[in-house]
Formats: structure tokens, sequence, C-alpha cells
């Protein structure tokens, strides 16, 4: 209906031109538009796109985990064990207990997504509450906030995340819990500096005047305008919690055995490093393609959201 | 960053009293805030020891201890008084440098943590400066030959090394480089043959053995520490060489760099001399934080290299449940992190003097 209503000039036009208008006549055009334009900046960036095609691939692959997976990723088969890749049936070859490594990797898809989720959930929301909340009412309560988020700033983030395991208990949700209490003072940060270029704006006044409470405007006028940076924030993050979750695994301190956690099965593999080398390998190279693609989609999506930053124009 | 307040007070005073006031003021704002971070970080570990599914006590006795016993010793460890007070016997016993003695090694941790931590240093450092020499030509590469295939190689370069498990790298370069090509020395810091050869002196061994003139023992510790460092290195590179190009982009751009071009100057002058001359401040910052980084993200490193370093011993201590040490350690190295985090602030304050 809108590209009818805007098409009073140039007759035929293509869903394309009525993104890129110059004068969008509604909310939904520009809000759309904008986002296509960020959209055709992104694409213009082959980096980016691998990462987001390594991404898109994780997806797929964890959501079809029972189909694509060719054996039980549990199934042990002590008289086929550690088979090298390319061996029968088995693409990448088994583990000490005879293993299909390509279906544990691919059933390995999984709680890497569920940590990332959880985590990237967990602590920008409660980076930005911390944040919001002191950078609007600032004074003591300002401090004392910030105080806080500063010594947890000041603990190196693998060695609490250690501690924060040990004292909660091995196990997976245990490491999300750890690594999002390491994880949200940057947040709290970002979020406190673009909520004091916020709190004096007009329109903040304007809603003080007409009596909205301190609640109600940091949830529904200070939030949404603070979305924007936490998100590219965020996806420059995950590789980081990607490496702390498999290091967690690694050290026997995240997921548990049986449970095919990528770091986890690099512990395994480590013992016979020298002798079968593709137990240990391989699951890193996974670790190392998703954080990756993080990485670069990330890049990408700084370079689109916050030139000034990245120093590219 | 100067606060407005001192700013304001600095103006009242003569120039020269207001800078050197302004700056004292500033270094006592400092020291209480370093103060503040130290007792909030020890209020964490502490409250983690609380938490801990571990019986304090029979840590201690160990399980069979009588009922008496264990009462008694309940009572001698202050765990009948409010939490606040045993968090200020705990703030006492660390002000004294008594960290509790750890359970695995039946020493006082803090012996413990001085022995190891020189490993660590010895390690991150050598890392660190594999980073620097590496890392900032090729940031300010990068800035110079921005946008080309060059400038995407070394993005690439760095993007992988943010992107790298590096426990995995370690293990990997251990299979190729020990395993495969036998290039360098495997785990540990010595080859068994040359292990308590020389006295220790600073812990140190590249520098214990230098100062002895046993010149075997330094080649063997360098070939067991050049893998490590390098890769401790490469991650650090990855930062460093970031940083360096967007620090330098922005002088770049710059309208003095316009007129140094204009007045004829070469471009090595102009870059190297003006450009990078008004980077080396912050980019020391930057060099402070990654050397911070790689004292934390060698403890990995260190498991894979059975390096006798601080990251290995709260890890080894962490899976025996010896939470004394592990404590110990975990604030031996937050002290380090927030001293060196407030170190490369004064030095910021120091020489930058827009920062006064």
């Amino acid at each position: 209906m809108n590209s009818l209503e805007s098409s009073s000039e140039s007759q035929p036009q293509s869903l394309r031109e009525w993104l890129l208008s110059e004068a969008p006549t509604s909310r939904r055009q520009a809000r759309m538009g904008s986002f296509y334009q960020g959209w055709l900046a992104l694409k213009s960036n082959n980096l980016t796109m691998i990462g987001l095609g390594i991404l898109l691939f994780l997806l797929f692959v964890a959501l079809f985990a029972p189909v694509l997976a060719p054996a039980d990723p549990f199934a042990q088969n002590l008289s086929n064990r550690l088979q090298p890749p390319g061996s029968e049936g088995h693409l990448l070859g088994t583990d000490s207990l005879g293993r299909d490594i390509l279906s544990r990797l691919i059933y390995g898809s999984r709680i890497t997504l569920y940590i990332v989720t959880l985590v990237a959930l967990i602590a920008p929301v409660l980076g930005l509450f911390v944040g919001t909340v002191a950078g609007y009412l600032g004074g003591w309560v300002d401090s004392i906030l910030m105080r806080i988020t500063d010594i947890f700033l000041a603990f190196p983030r693998l060695v609490l995340a250690l501690a924060f395991v040990a004292a909660l208990g091995a196990g997976i949700e245990n490491a999300v819990i750890a690594i999002s209490l390491t994880a949200w003072p940057p947040y709290a940060r970002i979020a406190r500096a673009e909520t004091l270029t916020i709190r004096r704006a007009d329109y903040i006044s304007a809603v003080q005047l007409q009596g909205a409470g301190p609640l109600r405007i940091i949830s529904k006028h200070i939030w949404p305008l603070c979305i924007s940076s936490l998100i590219v924030r965020v996806a420059l993050d995950m590789a980081g919690i990607i490496l702390a979750a498999a290091g967690l695994g690694f050290l026997g301190l995240g997921a548990q055995p049986p449970s095919p956690e990528w770091g986890a099965m690099i512990s395994e593999g480590r013992k016979f490093l020298l002798d079968f080398w593709w137990v240990a390998t391989i699951p890193g190279l996974a670790i190392f393609m998703v954080s990756l693609g993080f990485n670069l989609l990330g890049d990408g999506l700084r370079d689109v959201l916050d030139p000034k930053d990245s120093g590219d124009a | 960053m100067a606060s407005p307040t001192t700013a304001k007070e600095g103006r009242q005073l003569s120039p020269f009293v207001s800078k050197s006031a302004a700056f004292t003021s500033s270094v006592l704002r400092t020291l209480g805030s370093i103060l503040i971070t130290m007792i909030g970080l020890l209020f964490i570990t502490f409250l983690i020891g609380r938490v801990m599914p571990i019986d304090p006590v029979i840590a201690v006795l160990g399980e069979r201890a009588s009922k008496s016993a264990y009462d008694a010793m309940f009572i001698e460890m202050g765990l009948d008084k409010p939490l606040l007070v045993q968090f200020f016997y705990y703030l006492w016993d660390v002000a004294h440098g008594d960290f509790g003695i750890s359970r695995l090694t039946a020493r006082p941790v803090i012996d413990d943590v001085m022995r190891v931590f020189p490993a660590t240093l010895e390690l991150a450092t050598l890392g660190t400066f594999i980073g620097v020499f590496i890392g900032v030509p090729l940031g300010v590469l990068a800035a110079v030959k921005r946008g080309t295939i060059i400038d995407q190689i070394i993005r690439v370069i760095a993007l992988v090394g943010y992107s790298m498990p590096i426990f995995w790298l370690g293990l990997v370069g251990l299979l190729v480089f020990y395993g495969l090509l036998d290039w360098v020395g495997g785990p540990g810091r010595l080859g068994i043959f040359y292990v308590d050869l020389v006295p220790t002196v600073t812990g140190l061994i590249l520098v214990d053995s230098a100062l002895d003139g046993q010149w075997d023992v330094f080649r063997d510790a360098i070939s067991h520490i050049v893998l490590p460092a390098s890769l401790l290195g490469y991650y650090s590179l990855a930062y460093i060489s970031r940083m360096t190009r967007s620090l330098m982009l922005e002088q770049l751009s710059a309208e003095y760099i316009t007129t140094a071009r204009v007045k004829g100057l070469s471009e090595w002058t102009v870059i190297w001399r003006h450009a990078f001359g008004n980077i080396k401040v912050p980019l020391i910052t930057v060099i402070a934080l990654s050397y911070a980084g790689l004292l934390e993200g060698s403890v990995l490193t260190e498991i894979i290299f059975s390096w006798p370093g601080i990251g290995s011993y709260i890890t080894t201590a962490l899976l025996s449940a010896d939470m004394a040490a592990v404590l110990g350690g975990t604030v031996v190295v937050g002290l380090v992190f927030v001293c060196l985090n407030i170190f490369s602030d004064l030095l910021y304050k120091v020489f930058d003097p827009r920062a006064k």
C-alpha cells in the first residue's frame, strides 16, 4: 500500500526502489529502508558475508542434528576405537570409545548455541539494567553501581569464571552463569554512557513533566535507545564467550562427559594427541570456525552501525 | 582524565601550584580507587569461598574429626561470627600476607604463589615482546595501506588470532613443532636433565641461567619457552595490531599530517615521526592492557604446556578442591591485573598533557 502512495513520480516501482526512497512516506518505510541500507553495506563486505554464512550453517546443523548426524553421538563401539578420518562409515574418524566424531561435532553445535544464546541474553540484560539505572539516577547510586562494575571489570575473566564454577559446581548451566557474571560489566559501561547522553534530552523532560516515574522512563524511553550499541558489542563478544565456554569445558568445569561439548572433546583427545591427532584437533577446528564467524560478522556490523569506531569510511 | 572538580580547584591557584596540586589530588584519588577496588576484589573472592560446597572445617581437620574437635575448630576459625566480621578477619590476614595454607602442598599459599609467579611473568613478558614487535608495525602498515589487500590480510591475521582457542592452538603447536618436527622442547620449563642446575635468584630461568653463565641451560629454556610465548604473542599481536591501526587512522586523517606532507617531508618521517609519535601514549595503555590480559590468558596455555605458573597452580588447586590456594591465587592475579590497569592510567596522566 505504501509503495503505491509513494510512487507518485515514478510509476512502476520495485521493492528495492521503495526501500531506497529518499522521501519515505511512512515510519515503516523509513525504518525498513534504513535496515535495507545497512544490509547493503553489510553485503558489500565479503568477509562479513563469510561470517554470516558460517553462523547460518551452524544454526542449520544445530536445528537438524538428528537428521544430519550419521550415527548416535553416544554410541560406543570399543572394537572400532580411534579410527582415522575417512575410515569406513566415519568421515572424521572415531574417538577413544569408538564414538563417531562427526556425529558428536554435529550434536555439540547445539550445546555451543545453547551456551552462547543464554549468555547473550543474560549478560547484556544485566548490564543494561545496571548501566541505565546508574546513569539515570546518578549520585551515590551511580557511584556504588559503577564501583561494583569496576571491581568486576578488574578481575581477570577466566580466573573469575573458574572461581565461580568452583563455587557453584561444574556443569553447563553453572558455566553459563559464571561466564555471564564475568561478561556484564562492559555492557553496563556502554549503557551508562548512552544514558548519560540521553537523560538531559528534551523528550525525557517532556515525559517527566507528564508525570512518568523513573522506572517507566528507563524501561520505555531509555532502554530502546541503548539496544543498538549493545547489539554490536554482543556480536563482538560472542567469540570470546564461545572460547571461554570451550576453555571451561576443556578444563572439565563446563559440560560433563559424555556430553559432546567441543572443549571437553579436545580435552578427551589430548591424551592421544601425538598418535591419534584427529581426536583433539577436529573439535578445535569447529570452535575456531564458529568463533571466527562471530568475529567476522561482529567486525562488519560495527563498520555499518558505528563507522567512527572502526576507522573505515 | 581529570575530573571537573580538580580542574576548578586548579584554576583558582597559580598555574604552577595548580598543576602539581591537581596532579597530587588525582594521584590520591587513584590510590583511593585502588584501595576500594582491592577490597571489593577480596570481598568477592571471600564470598566465593563462603558459598563453596566444601566445609572449611572438614577441609582442615579431615572427615573423621570428632564432634568436639569440629566444634572447637569451628569457633577457632571464627565461623560462628557474622559474615561481615569474618570478612574483616580475612582482610586482616590478607593484609599480613596470610592467604592460608594450601592443602595440596601443605605450605603457605603466599609462598607457593611467589614460587610459581615468576614462571607466568617470564612467559607473559616474552609473549608481550613478540606481540609488540610484530603487532605494532603490522598495525601501522595496515593503517597506511588502508583499504588495500595488505590491510585485508592483516585484518584476517588479527581476526584469526582473536578466534583461535588458545589451548587448541597450543596442542596443534606441540603436535607439529614438537611431535613431528622436533624443533622445540616439549612441555615444561626445562628438559629433565637441566632441572635445578641453576641457583634461583629471580625465578626467571632465562635470567638466572644467564647470570650464572650456564648457556646450555639457557638454550634449553629458550627451546621450551619459544612455542608457548609465540602463541601468547600471536594472541596479543591480534589485539595490538588492530588497536594500532585504528589509532594510526585517526592521526593520519588529521590536518597536521597534510601540512607535513605539503611541507615536503618524506613519507617515512610523516608516518613514524609525526603520526606514530602522537599515538605512543595511548599505545602504551593498549600494551599494558594486553600484558595484563596475557597474565590471565596464560591459564590455559600453562596447562597445555605443563608450565608451572600461576594458571596451572590455580587450576590444579581447583580440581583438588584446595580452596585456600584457589582464592589466594585469584586474589594475586586480580591484584596484578588492577595494578597494571592503574599503572597504564597513570602513564596516560603523566605523558599526555591533555589528560592533566
